[in-house]
Protein backbone atom coordinates (compact mmCIF):
# COMPACT_ATOMS: atom_id res chain seq x y z
CA UNK A 1 0.00 0.00 0.00
CA UNK A 2 1.58 2.76 -1.16
CA UNK A 3 0.11 6.54 -1.04
CA UNK A 4 2.20 8.72 -3.25
CA UNK A 5 3.52 6.85 -6.42
CA UNK A 6 1.39 3.95 -6.41
CA UNK A 7 -0.86 3.00 -9.38
CA UNK A 8 -3.58 5.33 -9.24
CA UNK A 9 -6.16 4.15 -12.22
CA UNK A 10 -8.92 2.36 -12.30
CA UNK A 11 -7.79 -1.09 -13.61
CA UNK A 12 -7.04 -4.27 -11.45
CA UNK A 13 -5.30 -5.49 -14.65
CA UNK A 14 -3.53 -2.90 -15.12
CA UNK A 15 -2.52 -2.84 -10.86
CA UNK A 16 -1.05 -6.13 -10.95
CA UNK A 17 1.08 -5.55 -14.09
CA UNK A 18 2.41 -2.17 -12.24
CA UNK A 19 2.36 -3.82 -8.52
CA UNK A 20 2.12 -7.04 -8.31
CA UNK A 21 3.75 -8.40 -11.81
CA UNK A 22 4.34 -11.91 -10.12
CA UNK A 23 0.41 -12.10 -10.04
CA UNK A 24 0.00 -10.65 -13.51
CA UNK A 25 -2.12 -13.46 -15.53
CA UNK A 26 -0.20 -11.50 -19.02
CA UNK A 27 0.33 -14.53 -20.86
CA UNK A 28 3.85 -13.96 -22.57
CA UNK A 29 5.55 -13.93 -18.89
CA UNK A 30 3.89 -17.38 -18.15
CA UNK A 31 4.99 -18.66 -20.89
CA UNK A 32 7.57 -17.40 -22.93
CA UNK A 33 9.72 -19.84 -20.88
CA UNK A 34 7.73 -22.82 -21.47
CA UNK A 35 8.86 -25.12 -24.06
CA UNK A 36 7.74 -28.31 -25.54
CA UNK A 37 4.04 -29.36 -25.72
CA UNK A 38 1.83 -28.48 -23.33
CA UNK A 39 0.41 -31.59 -21.09
CA UNK A 40 -3.47 -32.40 -22.03
CA UNK A 41 -5.39 -30.06 -20.01
CA UNK A 42 -9.47 -29.76 -19.12
CA UNK A 43 -11.56 -28.38 -21.89
CA UNK A 44 -14.92 -27.46 -22.54
CA UNK A 45 -17.00 -27.97 -25.18
CA UNK A 46 -19.97 -26.51 -25.88
CA UNK A 47 -21.49 -23.05 -25.03
CA UNK A 48 -24.44 -20.64 -26.64
CA UNK A 49 -25.69 -17.63 -26.22
CA UNK A 50 -28.26 -15.70 -27.98
CA UNK A 51 -30.79 -12.50 -27.82
CA UNK A 52 -34.29 -12.81 -27.32
CA UNK A 53 -37.00 -10.28 -26.26
CA UNK A 54 -36.01 -9.57 -22.29
CA UNK A 55 -32.12 -9.66 -23.09
CA UNK A 56 -29.95 -12.65 -23.40
CA UNK A 57 -29.75 -15.93 -22.75
CA UNK A 58 -26.70 -17.85 -22.25
CA UNK A 59 -25.95 -21.54 -21.77
CA UNK A 60 -23.69 -24.34 -21.59
CA UNK A 61 -23.28 -28.14 -21.45
CA UNK A 62 -21.21 -29.52 -18.62
CA UNK A 63 -18.70 -31.61 -19.64
CA UNK A 64 -15.07 -30.87 -19.55
CA UNK A 65 -12.65 -33.43 -21.59
CA UNK A 66 -9.42 -33.94 -21.38
CA UNK A 67 -8.50 -35.94 -25.00
CA UNK A 68 -10.69 -38.33 -25.13
CA UNK A 69 -11.55 -38.72 -21.87
CA UNK A 70 -13.85 -36.87 -19.14
CA UNK A 71 -12.16 -34.40 -16.89
CA UNK A 72 -14.98 -33.56 -15.42
CA UNK A 73 -18.96 -33.94 -15.28
CA UNK A 74 -19.82 -31.23 -13.95
CA UNK A 75 -17.87 -28.07 -14.98
CA UNK A 76 -19.67 -24.62 -14.86
CA UNK A 77 -19.01 -23.02 -18.29
CA UNK A 78 -21.13 -19.83 -17.80
CA UNK A 79 -20.06 -16.97 -14.92
CA UNK A 80 -21.93 -14.12 -13.95
CA UNK A 81 -19.05 -11.55 -13.57
CA UNK A 82 -21.16 -8.89 -12.31
CA UNK A 83 -25.34 -8.32 -12.18
CA UNK A 84 -25.82 -7.44 -15.86
CA UNK A 85 -23.33 -9.29 -17.46
CA UNK A 86 -22.45 -13.23 -18.45
CA UNK A 87 -19.13 -15.02 -19.83
CA UNK A 88 -19.50 -18.37 -21.35
CA UNK A 89 -16.14 -20.38 -21.28
CA UNK A 90 -15.24 -23.17 -24.18
CA UNK A 91 -11.40 -24.17 -24.67
CA UNK A 92 -8.60 -24.62 -22.27
CA UNK A 93 -10.70 -24.78 -19.30
CA UNK A 94 -7.68 -23.69 -16.52
CA UNK A 95 -7.14 -20.34 -18.18
CA UNK A 96 -10.59 -19.54 -19.26
CA UNK A 97 -11.91 -19.93 -15.42
CA UNK A 98 -9.28 -17.97 -14.46
CA UNK A 99 -10.00 -14.95 -17.13
CA UNK A 100 -13.69 -15.08 -16.01
CA UNK A 101 -12.65 -14.49 -12.33
CA UNK A 102 -10.40 -11.97 -13.08
CA UNK A 103 -13.08 -10.66 -15.25
CA UNK A 104 -15.22 -10.84 -12.62
CA UNK A 105 -12.94 -9.06 -10.00
CA UNK A 106 -11.80 -5.74 -12.91
CA UNK A 107 -15.58 -4.96 -13.25
CA UNK A 108 -16.20 -4.55 -9.40
CA UNK A 109 -13.17 -3.16 -8.95
CA UNK A 110 -13.59 -0.07 -11.41
CA UNK A 111 -17.56 0.06 -10.19
CA UNK A 112 -15.65 0.61 -6.87
CA UNK A 113 -12.91 2.79 -7.61
CA UNK A 114 -15.02 5.05 -9.72
CA UNK A 115 -18.28 4.81 -7.75
CA UNK A 116 -20.38 3.81 -11.18
CA UNK A 117 -19.91 0.47 -12.94
CA UNK A 118 -18.63 0.53 -16.74
CA UNK A 119 -20.96 0.35 -19.80
CA UNK A 120 -21.41 -2.76 -21.28
CA UNK A 121 -19.42 -2.15 -24.51
CA UNK A 122 -16.58 -1.35 -22.02
CA UNK A 123 -17.05 -4.56 -20.27
CA UNK A 124 -16.88 -6.61 -23.94
CA UNK A 125 -13.45 -4.32 -24.45
CA UNK A 126 -12.09 -5.56 -21.32
CA UNK A 127 -12.42 -9.00 -22.23
CA UNK A 128 -11.17 -8.57 -25.39
CA UNK A 129 -7.70 -6.96 -23.51
CA UNK A 130 -7.33 -10.54 -21.83
CA UNK A 131 -7.87 -12.36 -24.42
CA UNK A 132 -5.46 -10.35 -26.63
CA UNK A 133 -2.69 -11.22 -23.50
CA UNK A 134 -3.61 -14.71 -23.58
CA UNK A 135 -2.27 -15.20 -27.03
CA UNK A 136 1.24 -16.52 -26.28
CA UNK A 137 -0.99 -19.48 -24.34
CA UNK A 138 -3.45 -19.80 -27.58
CA UNK A 139 -0.32 -20.78 -29.98
CA UNK A 140 0.98 -23.22 -27.57
CA UNK A 141 -2.71 -24.90 -27.47
CA UNK A 142 -4.10 -22.96 -24.67
CA UNK A 143 -6.75 -21.20 -26.43
CA UNK A 144 -9.89 -19.92 -24.77
CA UNK A 145 -12.62 -19.00 -27.16
CA UNK A 146 -15.52 -17.04 -24.88
CA UNK A 147 -19.14 -15.77 -25.66
CA UNK A 148 -19.77 -12.48 -23.63
CA UNK A 149 -23.40 -11.17 -23.19
CA UNK A 150 -25.24 -8.67 -20.62
CA UNK A 151 -28.11 -6.62 -20.56
CA UNK A 152 -26.84 -2.62 -21.68
CA UNK A 153 -28.69 -0.77 -19.51
CA UNK A 154 -28.19 2.53 -21.81
CA UNK A 155 -29.56 0.96 -24.50
CA UNK A 156 -32.03 -1.03 -22.62
CA UNK A 157 -31.38 -4.45 -24.81
CA UNK A 158 -29.64 -7.27 -24.47
CA UNK A 159 -26.47 -7.74 -26.23
CA UNK A 160 -24.18 -10.32 -26.89
CA UNK A 161 -20.25 -10.98 -28.94
CA UNK A 162 -17.90 -13.70 -29.95
CA UNK A 163 -14.16 -13.19 -29.36
CA UNK A 164 -11.34 -14.83 -31.47
CA UNK A 165 -7.76 -15.35 -30.00
CA UNK A 166 -6.05 -12.27 -31.09
CA UNK A 167 -8.54 -10.19 -29.33
CA UNK A 168 -11.08 -9.76 -32.01
CA UNK A 169 -14.39 -9.31 -30.54
CA UNK A 170 -17.37 -9.50 -33.09
CA UNK A 171 -20.87 -8.60 -32.00
CA UNK A 172 -24.07 -10.64 -33.04
CA UNK A 173 -27.16 -9.58 -33.28
CA UNK A 174 -28.65 -13.43 -32.92
CA UNK A 175 -27.28 -16.45 -31.61
CA UNK A 176 -24.04 -17.35 -31.38
CA UNK A 177 -21.64 -20.38 -30.25
CA UNK A 178 -18.15 -21.46 -29.18
CA UNK A 179 -17.00 -25.24 -28.56
CA UNK A 180 -16.46 -28.40 -30.55
CA UNK A 181 -19.73 -28.77 -31.09
CA UNK A 182 -20.98 -25.25 -32.13
CA UNK A 183 -21.00 -26.04 -35.98
CA UNK A 184 -24.13 -28.43 -34.92
CA UNK A 185 -25.76 -25.51 -32.42
CA UNK A 186 -25.43 -23.20 -34.93
CA UNK A 187 -27.08 -24.90 -37.53
CA UNK A 188 -29.55 -26.05 -35.11
CA UNK A 189 -30.31 -22.42 -34.39
CA UNK A 190 -30.04 -21.07 -37.75
CA UNK A 191 -33.28 -23.40 -38.11
CA UNK A 192 -34.88 -22.42 -35.24
CA UNK A 193 -33.66 -18.78 -34.06
CA UNK A 194 -36.61 -16.64 -34.26
CA UNK A 195 -35.81 -12.92 -33.57
CA UNK A 196 -38.11 -11.37 -30.47
CA UNK A 197 -38.48 -14.80 -28.64
CA UNK A 198 -39.85 -14.85 -25.45
CA UNK A 199 -38.25 -16.80 -22.37
CA UNK A 200 -39.67 -19.88 -23.17
CA UNK A 201 -39.19 -20.00 -26.95
CA UNK A 202 -35.66 -18.80 -26.18
CA UNK A 203 -35.23 -21.97 -23.96
CA UNK A 204 -36.43 -24.26 -26.26
CA UNK A 205 -33.71 -22.86 -28.73
CA UNK A 206 -30.70 -23.29 -26.89
CA UNK A 207 -31.82 -26.35 -25.18
CA UNK A 208 -32.50 -27.97 -29.16
CA UNK A 209 -29.48 -26.81 -29.70
CA UNK A 210 -27.48 -28.39 -27.25
CA UNK A 211 -29.09 -31.44 -27.63
CA UNK A 212 -28.26 -31.42 -31.61
CA UNK A 213 -24.38 -30.28 -30.76
CA UNK A 214 -24.14 -33.47 -28.29
CA UNK A 215 -26.08 -35.72 -30.72
CA UNK A 216 -23.34 -35.45 -33.38
CA UNK A 217 -20.11 -34.41 -31.16
CA UNK A 218 -18.98 -36.43 -28.78
CA UNK A 219 -16.98 -34.04 -26.53
CA UNK A 220 -20.42 -31.78 -25.38
CA UNK A 221 -22.62 -33.69 -22.70
CA UNK A 222 -25.87 -32.69 -22.96
CA UNK A 223 -27.72 -34.40 -20.44
CA UNK A 224 -26.91 -36.68 -17.63
CA UNK A 225 -29.99 -38.15 -16.89
CA UNK A 226 -28.28 -40.86 -14.74
CA UNK A 227 -26.70 -38.72 -12.36
CA UNK A 228 -29.79 -35.37 -13.05
CA UNK A 229 -27.21 -33.48 -14.38
CA UNK A 230 -28.54 -30.62 -16.38
CA UNK A 231 -26.90 -28.11 -19.08
CA UNK A 232 -26.78 -24.55 -17.09
CA UNK A 233 -28.89 -21.57 -18.78
CA UNK A 234 -28.74 -18.41 -17.49
CA UNK A 235 -30.65 -14.74 -18.56
CA UNK A 236 -29.10 -11.64 -17.83
CA UNK A 237 -32.41 -9.05 -18.16
CA UNK A 238 -33.05 -5.55 -16.64
CA UNK A 239 -33.39 -7.30 -13.78
CA UNK A 240 -30.14 -8.46 -13.69
CA UNK A 241 -28.86 -12.61 -13.75
CA UNK A 242 -31.07 -15.19 -13.34
CA UNK A 243 -30.23 -19.07 -13.75
CA UNK A 244 -33.39 -21.48 -14.85
CA UNK A 245 -33.79 -23.96 -12.33
CA UNK A 246 -32.52 -27.54 -13.26
CA UNK A 247 -36.57 -28.75 -13.11
CA UNK A 248 -37.50 -26.44 -15.68
CA UNK A 249 -34.57 -27.28 -17.82
CA UNK A 250 -35.64 -30.99 -17.57
CA UNK A 251 -38.88 -30.73 -18.66
CA UNK A 252 -37.97 -28.94 -22.10
CA UNK A 253 -35.55 -31.27 -22.53
CA UNK A 254 -37.67 -34.56 -21.96
CA UNK A 255 -40.47 -32.48 -24.21
CA UNK A 256 -37.68 -32.28 -27.01
CA UNK A 257 -36.26 -36.17 -26.54
CA UNK A 258 -40.15 -37.08 -26.33
CA UNK A 259 -40.31 -35.56 -29.83
CA UNK A 260 -37.80 -37.35 -31.16
CA UNK A 261 -38.24 -40.50 -29.03
CA UNK A 262 -39.25 -43.36 -32.27
CA UNK A 263 -40.97 -46.43 -31.05
CA UNK A 264 -39.34 -49.79 -30.19
CA UNK A 265 -40.21 -52.39 -33.28
CA UNK B 1 29.90 28.10 11.82
CA UNK B 2 26.83 26.92 10.20
CA UNK B 3 24.10 25.73 13.45
CA UNK B 4 23.16 22.42 12.95
CA UNK B 5 19.53 22.10 11.83
CA UNK B 6 17.51 21.27 15.12
CA UNK B 7 13.37 21.17 15.75
CA UNK B 8 12.34 19.69 19.51
CA UNK B 9 10.74 16.31 18.56
CA UNK B 10 7.86 17.54 20.83
CA UNK B 11 7.30 20.92 19.49
CA UNK B 12 6.61 19.99 15.97
CA UNK B 13 4.49 16.42 17.15
CA UNK B 14 2.43 19.37 18.59
CA UNK B 15 2.46 21.82 15.61
CA UNK B 16 1.64 19.01 13.03
CA UNK B 17 -1.51 17.83 15.31
CA UNK B 18 -2.81 20.81 15.71
CA UNK B 19 -2.29 21.87 12.21
CA UNK B 20 -4.13 18.66 11.29
CA UNK B 21 -7.10 19.12 14.04
CA UNK B 22 -7.47 22.55 11.94
CA UNK B 23 -8.05 21.02 8.86
CA UNK B 24 -10.04 18.38 10.39
CA UNK B 25 -12.35 20.74 12.27
CA UNK B 26 -13.19 23.19 9.03
CA UNK B 27 -15.50 19.73 7.33
CA UNK B 28 -18.07 17.91 8.79
CA UNK B 29 -18.58 15.31 11.28
CA UNK B 30 -19.84 11.83 10.53
CA UNK B 31 -21.54 9.36 12.17
CA UNK B 32 -20.84 5.45 12.20
CA UNK B 33 -23.33 2.99 14.28
CA UNK B 34 -24.45 -0.29 14.64
CA UNK B 35 -28.53 -1.18 14.19
CA UNK B 36 -30.05 -4.45 14.08
CA UNK B 37 -29.50 -5.37 10.57
CA UNK B 38 -25.78 -3.91 9.69
CA UNK B 39 -23.86 -0.88 9.94
CA UNK B 40 -24.99 2.41 9.06
CA UNK B 41 -23.13 5.90 7.89
CA UNK B 42 -24.23 8.74 8.18
CA UNK B 43 -22.76 11.95 6.78
CA UNK B 44 -23.63 15.52 6.25
CA UNK B 45 -23.09 15.50 2.37
CA UNK B 46 -25.12 17.58 -0.36
CA UNK B 47 -22.55 17.01 -3.19
CA UNK B 48 -21.78 14.69 -5.42
CA UNK B 49 -18.80 14.00 -4.10
CA UNK B 50 -18.70 11.09 -1.77
CA UNK B 51 -17.28 10.42 1.76
CA UNK B 52 -18.18 6.87 1.90
CA UNK B 53 -17.43 3.89 -0.14
CA UNK B 54 -17.67 0.68 -0.79
CA UNK B 55 -14.23 -1.15 0.44
CA UNK B 56 -15.22 -5.24 -0.28
CA UNK B 57 -17.97 -7.60 0.36
CA UNK B 58 -18.46 -6.77 4.21
CA UNK B 59 -16.06 -3.55 4.32
CA UNK B 60 -17.17 0.33 4.09
CA UNK B 61 -15.13 3.28 4.07
CA UNK B 62 -15.65 6.82 5.25
CA UNK B 63 -13.17 9.51 5.53
CA UNK B 64 -13.40 13.47 7.42
CA UNK B 65 -11.05 16.13 6.61
CA UNK B 66 -9.05 16.27 3.02
CA UNK B 67 -11.14 15.44 0.25
CA UNK B 68 -8.32 14.50 -1.99
CA UNK B 69 -6.51 12.71 0.81
CA UNK B 70 -8.80 10.63 2.28
CA UNK B 71 -10.60 9.58 -1.30
CA UNK B 72 -6.85 8.17 -2.08
CA UNK B 73 -6.79 6.42 1.06
CA UNK B 74 -10.04 5.05 0.14
CA UNK B 75 -9.02 3.80 -3.28
CA UNK B 76 -5.67 2.52 -1.50
CA UNK B 77 -7.65 0.29 0.21
CA UNK B 78 -9.96 -0.95 -2.55
CA UNK B 79 -6.55 -2.12 -4.23
CA UNK B 80 -5.64 -3.66 -1.49
CA UNK B 81 -8.72 -5.72 -0.33
CA UNK B 82 -8.50 -6.67 -4.57
CA UNK B 83 -5.40 -7.92 -4.67
CA UNK B 84 -5.90 -9.90 -1.34
CA UNK B 85 -9.02 -11.51 -2.41
CA UNK B 86 -7.47 -12.04 -6.04
CA UNK B 87 -4.09 -13.75 -4.27
CA UNK B 88 -6.13 -15.68 -1.22
CA UNK B 89 -10.10 -15.86 -1.15
CA UNK B 90 -12.43 -13.38 -0.28
CA UNK B 91 -12.92 -14.30 2.77
CA UNK B 92 -9.49 -14.02 3.70
CA UNK B 93 -10.31 -9.93 3.46
CA UNK B 94 -10.52 -8.55 7.00
CA UNK B 95 -11.26 -5.00 8.32
CA UNK B 96 -8.81 -5.50 11.14
CA UNK B 97 -5.70 -6.00 8.37
CA UNK B 98 -7.37 -2.99 6.69
CA UNK B 99 -7.63 -0.81 9.51
CA UNK B 100 -3.79 -1.34 10.41
CA UNK B 101 -2.40 -0.66 7.46
CA UNK B 102 -4.21 2.71 7.08
CA UNK B 103 -3.22 3.22 10.78
CA UNK B 104 0.59 2.48 9.57
CA UNK B 105 0.32 4.11 6.43
CA UNK B 106 -1.15 7.79 8.17
CA UNK B 107 1.50 7.67 11.21
CA UNK B 108 3.96 6.78 8.69
CA UNK B 109 3.28 9.96 6.48
CA UNK B 110 2.70 11.74 9.93
CA UNK B 111 5.60 11.19 10.92
CA UNK B 112 7.61 11.95 7.62
CA UNK B 113 6.30 14.59 5.97
CA UNK B 114 6.06 18.19 6.74
CA UNK B 115 2.43 18.36 5.94
CA UNK B 116 0.44 15.47 8.00
CA UNK B 117 -2.87 13.82 6.59
CA UNK B 118 -5.54 15.89 7.56
CA UNK B 119 -7.99 13.22 8.06
CA UNK B 120 -10.06 11.14 10.03
CA UNK B 121 -11.66 7.94 8.96
CA UNK B 122 -13.30 4.54 10.03
CA UNK B 123 -13.37 1.06 8.64
CA UNK B 124 -16.62 -0.57 8.76
CA UNK B 125 -17.36 -4.34 8.65
CA UNK B 126 -20.37 -5.74 8.94
CA UNK B 127 -20.97 -9.63 10.43
CA UNK B 128 -21.84 -12.32 8.53
CA UNK B 129 -24.06 -14.74 10.48
CA UNK B 130 -23.27 -17.70 8.10
CA UNK B 131 -19.55 -16.89 8.59
CA UNK B 132 -18.28 -18.93 11.15
CA UNK B 133 -16.33 -16.73 14.09
CA UNK B 134 -16.93 -13.54 11.97
CA UNK B 135 -20.22 -12.87 13.09
CA UNK B 136 -20.08 -9.91 14.92
CA UNK B 137 -19.24 -5.90 13.61
CA UNK B 138 -16.20 -4.03 13.97
CA UNK B 139 -15.65 -0.17 13.96
CA UNK B 140 -11.77 1.26 13.75
CA UNK B 141 -11.08 4.35 14.11
CA UNK B 142 -8.05 6.01 12.22
CA UNK B 143 -6.69 9.23 13.54
CA UNK B 144 -4.52 11.83 11.41
CA UNK B 145 -1.03 10.36 13.46
CA UNK B 146 -2.40 7.21 13.08
CA UNK B 147 -3.82 5.85 15.88
CA UNK B 148 -5.97 3.13 15.82
CA UNK B 149 -9.23 2.53 17.91
CA UNK B 150 -11.90 -0.28 18.05
CA UNK B 151 -15.15 0.93 18.94
CA UNK B 152 -18.08 -0.93 19.79
CA UNK B 153 -21.38 0.54 19.31
CA UNK B 154 -21.02 4.02 17.11
CA UNK B 155 -18.23 6.17 16.35
CA UNK B 156 -17.95 9.86 15.01
CA UNK B 157 -15.73 11.54 13.41
CA UNK B 158 -14.84 14.91 12.29
CA UNK B 159 -13.94 18.32 13.52
CA UNK B 160 -17.02 19.38 15.95
CA UNK B 161 -17.45 16.44 17.35
CA UNK B 162 -18.17 16.67 20.93
CA UNK B 163 -21.68 17.57 20.69
CA UNK B 164 -22.41 14.91 18.44
CA UNK B 165 -20.34 12.60 20.65
CA UNK B 166 -22.52 13.69 23.44
CA UNK B 167 -25.86 13.01 22.02
CA UNK B 168 -24.83 9.36 20.73
CA UNK B 169 -23.35 8.36 24.31
CA UNK B 170 -26.57 9.56 25.79
CA UNK B 171 -28.74 8.44 23.36
CA UNK B 172 -27.62 5.25 21.31
CA UNK B 173 -28.50 1.50 22.37
CA UNK B 174 -28.11 -1.89 20.60
CA UNK B 175 -30.18 -3.63 18.50
CA UNK B 176 -32.12 -0.11 16.73
CA UNK B 177 -34.31 -0.46 13.81
CA UNK B 178 -32.50 1.10 10.57
CA UNK B 179 -35.49 3.48 10.37
CA UNK B 180 -34.26 4.77 14.46
CA UNK B 181 -30.74 4.34 13.58
CA UNK B 182 -31.03 6.59 10.77
CA UNK B 183 -32.68 9.21 12.79
CA UNK B 184 -30.41 9.33 16.03
CA UNK B 185 -28.06 10.07 13.60
CA UNK B 186 -29.39 12.67 11.82
CA UNK B 187 -30.17 13.97 15.14
CA UNK B 188 -26.38 14.17 16.37
CA UNK B 189 -25.75 15.43 13.31
CA UNK B 190 -27.56 18.25 13.26
CA UNK B 191 -25.98 19.29 17.00
CA UNK B 192 -22.81 20.20 15.11
CA UNK B 193 -21.47 23.71 15.27
CA UNK B 194 -20.82 24.05 11.97
CA UNK B 195 -23.93 21.84 10.65
CA UNK B 196 -27.47 22.54 9.93
CA UNK B 197 -30.04 22.71 12.82
CA UNK B 198 -32.46 20.70 10.38
CA UNK B 199 -30.87 18.27 7.70
CA UNK B 200 -32.91 17.22 5.22
CA UNK B 201 -32.48 13.54 3.01
CA UNK B 202 -30.91 15.37 -0.09
CA UNK B 203 -28.05 16.69 2.35
CA UNK B 204 -27.28 13.65 3.71
CA UNK B 205 -25.09 10.42 2.55
CA UNK B 206 -26.39 7.60 4.20
CA UNK B 207 -25.04 4.02 3.67
CA UNK B 208 -25.55 0.63 4.92
CA UNK B 209 -24.10 -2.87 5.39
CA UNK B 210 -26.43 -4.99 5.81
CA UNK B 211 -25.36 -8.36 7.13
CA UNK B 212 -28.39 -10.56 5.19
CA UNK B 213 -27.35 -9.21 2.01
CA UNK B 214 -25.59 -11.31 -0.63
CA UNK B 215 -22.02 -11.23 -1.06
CA UNK B 216 -21.47 -7.34 -1.34
CA UNK B 217 -22.94 -5.85 1.59
CA UNK B 218 -22.71 -2.33 1.10
CA UNK B 219 -25.79 -0.20 0.16
CA UNK B 220 -26.03 3.38 -0.78
CA UNK B 221 -29.74 4.78 0.41
CA UNK B 222 -31.14 7.56 -2.29
CA UNK B 223 -32.55 10.46 -0.79
CA UNK B 224 -35.78 8.34 -1.34
CA UNK B 225 -34.75 5.44 0.30
CA UNK B 226 -33.55 7.98 3.25
CA UNK B 227 -37.32 9.46 3.72
CA UNK B 228 -38.79 6.05 3.45
CA UNK B 229 -36.77 5.11 6.44
CA UNK B 230 -37.05 8.17 8.32
CA UNK B 231 -41.08 8.52 8.01
CA UNK B 232 -41.38 4.68 8.56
Amino acid sequence: MRFRDGYNGSSFMELLESEYPHLSPKGDRLFAAAVGEVPAVAHGTTVIGLRFAEGAMVAGDRLATMEYRVASREIEKVFATDDYSLMAIAGAAGPAMEMARLLGIQFEHHEKIEGEPLELEGKANTLAHLIKQNLPAAMQGLVVVPIFAGYDRRRQVGRLWRYEVTGGRYEEKEYDSVGSGSLFARESLKKSFKPGANREEALAMVLEALADAADEDRGTGGVDAVRGIYPRVKTCTSKGIEEISDPQVAGVHQSIIDGRRRPVE
Amino acid sequence: MAFPYYVNPEQMTQDKAEFARKGIARGKSLVTLEYDGGILLLAENPFKLSKIGEIYDRIAFAGVGKFSEFDRLRKMGIQWADVEGYRFSRDDVRGKALANLYSQAIGEEFNRSIKPFEVEIVVAEVGDPQFAGHETNALYQVGFDGTIQDQTGFCVIGGSDDAIQGHMESNFRTGLPPGDALRLGRDALQRAENGSPELEPESLEACLLESERGRRKFRRLSADDVRGLLGA
